[in-house]
């Protein structure tokens, strides 16, 4: 009926470290989403991760905050976002997840904000706030009706029983959290994390890991790509598109460097 | 129906524990051993010790008889406005702070609005030597500087929330953050009923000496161990929780919530969630929040920093779904009114919070032979310049 999931299809061929990027929609300007999609596609980018601007954005870090409030205050919503992104896939071919809280899909209405991400060409959803155990209650009947991944995170802090539960109920991949903190609090890759990165990689989940938090250069990229399929990279990302002259191009350029291509 | 929290931590379709992973092993920590700390005898034992010794309880229950005459009823104030600290908010933290060493924490996060949780908190933590940080809206600073002096009097860090609003969610969204940052020497002290679960009612368990006290008090002054009315403010719900939360079976006891509706419930200037909220999450669990049609959060607004809150806590959700409370939406102006007829009537002069349910007594119409207590949640000290400002008292 559907076809294979682009984030399926995207770890079964890949032969190098997979870069998911995380972009503020409607950042740095209101209408700027699809330009900078475009572009981290052009640069290389494997999956491209969109933030639904949130009011309160717990998960976050400073860097993602002010771009959500900036946006927010720009007029951006989820309604607008979907609106932005109705024709993405005449142009956009990697995986995309879109990223955000729980509240502002609720009031969209969980069905009806599934139905849309399945008509824009959405592969999958980030939603930290969503524990497993209600995704699992009230939410996975609805998401696998509309073929999305939900993607999972785990932390240095997630014990061995709940990583294979995490890794029981996930698709795609599960999102590795480097270290306890909040997005973009912290950067580089330390002895210790890389400990964590070897001791859950040796734990053999069915599902691949990106690695992410922490990410912001080749350097962290290819440390992190060492013990997963790959890494995320968000707040440096955000940094850079906030004070870019020329979008597209900085975008290019940042991805190819991310990956040592220039 | 049962309206005490289940084992999911739900109170009928309200409550949870929504949380990102980064949380999940404190929050797990917490919950899967909260119930079994408090229940342990040493924890009990220094409980009641501290609440008595420390804090001052029981606090009097005292018959109001020139308001009880002015509505014709029988009027009781419970006094937590005499608790150390001026007002209620201390039941929690000398319970939480009590956890938290039993947890093995060693330092401490809190938020906080107008500052009586965070001075509340920043107590216990100097009585217990724990390092103690309270984030606290970059506006709140601003405007309650009393209140920041005795944190930092009592040893505590008070750091400035610069994001969102710069007011009390933001604040919340800061000290969670922190804990995200500081997951395994650190328990964060949430001042209120909200919050994922177990909060919401571990918070209701520890200000439920309130109601508790209530009971024998009124045993032995009126015979009856229950009034006809409790009346008790609600923003996020700690002090009204703990004055109802042994009434929660009663059937003949009517739960009264006054909730604060600011320049008028629909003025677009108010913090009357039942009114103007929908189910939603924030902060951990779902309930009725204030919110746009896009799900952002709406910064509210109330005359009492206290009751300005875009949320109440699910255990109050569920009274409101289920009928089993009755909100009121109280004005500031009628708050105002309310604070200076309880300071000329009887000598005490009550923090703006408890001034919203002060004013509830002219829409009750109880009856001469009914009883009704109203939670006395803090004293006014902390709301000096306000009054001093809108009731021209220097004029």
């Amino acid at each position: 009926m559907t076809k294979m999931n682009r984030i399926s299809a995207l770890f079964a061929s890949a032969t190098e470290p997979i870069l998911n990027v995380y972009t503020t929609a409607g950042y740095p300007h209101l209408e700027d989403t699809m330009t900078v999609l475009n572009a981290l596609q052009a640069g290389g980018v494997d999956i491209i991760e969109v933030g639904m601007p949130y009011s309160d954005p717990v998960a976050d870090g400073e860097t993602i905050q002010l771009s959500n409030q900036a946006a927010l205050e720009q007029g951006m919503s989820v309604a607008h976002l979907f609106e932005q992104l109705k024709d993405m896939r005449k142009s956009i071919t990697v995986p995309v997840l879109l990223m955000g809280y729980i509240n502002p899909v609720l009031q969209y209405g969980v069905e009806a904000f599934c139905a849309k991400c399945a008509e824009v060409g959405v592969d999958g959803l980030i939603l930290p706030d969503l524990p497993m155990v209600e995704y699992e209650a009230s939410y996975r009947e609805i998401f696998e009706k509309y073929g999305l991944f939900n993607i999972l995170l785990i932390t240095p802090q997630t014990n061995d029983e709940r990583i294979r539960h995490i890794d029981s109920v996930s698709k795609g991949f599960i999102y590795m959290v480097s270290s306890a903190s909040t997005t973009g609090a912290k950067t580089g890759i330390s002895a210790d994390q890389e400990v964590y990165f070897s001791r859950i990689a040796a734990m053999n989940l069915q599902n691949p890991r990106l690695i992410g938090f922490g990410i912001s250069d080749h350097d962290s990229f290819v440390k992190a790509s060492k013990n997963a399929s790959g890494a995320i990279i968000g707040s440096a990302f955000v940094k850079m598109i906030a004070q870019a002259k020329d979008l597209s191009a900085e975008i290019v350029a940042f991805v190819q460097s991310i990956k040592g291509k220039n | 129906m049962s309206f005490n929290v289940d084992e999911r931590g739900y109170y009928g379709n309200f409550g949870g524990a929504f949380i990102p992973e980064m949380l999940y092993p404190n929050v797990e920590e917490l919950r899967s051993r909260y119930l079994d700390i408090i229940a342990e005898p040493s924890f009990q034992e220094e409980f009641h010790a501290l609440l008595k010794d420390y804090v001052g309880r029981p606090t009097p229950l005292f018959k109001a008889d020139r308001l009880s005459a002015k509505y014709n009823t029988n009027i009781y104030l419970k006094r937590e406005d005499l608790c150390h600290t001026g007002a209620h908010k201390i039941n929690n933290t000398i319970g939480q702070i009590l956890v938290a060493k039993r947890l093995g924490k060693s330092k401490i996060v809190a938020e906080t609005g107008a500052g009586q949780h965070g001075v509340a908190t920043a107590t216990v933590c100097a009585l217990m030597g724990m390092e103690c940080i309270v984030y606290m809206g970059a506006i709140d600073i601003e405007r309650q500087a009393p209140n920041v002096a005795r944190m930092r009097m009592l040893g505590a860090q008070v750091m400035p929330a610069t994001s969102g609003s710069k007011t009390l969610k933001d604040a919340t969204n800061e000290a969670m953050r922190h804990w995200i940052n500081h997951p395994v020497d650190t328990h964060y002290i949430i001042g209120s009923v909200v919050g994922p679960h177990p909060y919401p009612d571990m918070v209701a368990r520890f200000q439920a000496v309130i109601s508790e006290e209530i009971r024998f008090q009124l045993q032995e002054k009126e015979g009856r161990d229950y009034p006809d009315y409790v009346i008790a403010c609600v923003g996020g719900g700690s002090n009204a929780a703990g004055a109802f939360y042994h009434f929660l079976d009663e059937p003949r006891t009517a739960l009264i919530a006054a909730e604060a509706a600011g320049l008028g419930v629909n003025s677009g200037h108010s913090a009357a969630t039942t009114f103007l909220g929908k189910p939603g999450v924030l902060h951990g669990s779902k309930s009725l929040s204030m919110q746009t049609e896009d799900g952002q959060v709406i910064e509210p607004y109330s005359i009492s920093a206290g009751l300005d809150y875009p949320g109440i806590g699910p255990m109050h959700a569920h009274l409101f779904e289920s009928g089993r409370a009755t909100f009121y939406g109280v004005t500031d102006e009628e708050a105002l009114v309310a604070a200076v007829e309880c300071s000329q009537l009887e000598g005490i002069i009550p923090a703006l919070e408890t001034a919203h349910a002060l004013a509830v007594f002219e829409r009750l119409q109880a009856k001469p032979n009914e009883i009704v207590v109203v939670n006395v949640s803090g004293r006014g000290d902390k709301d000096l310049a306000t009054y001093q400002n809108r009731l021209k008292l220097n004029d």
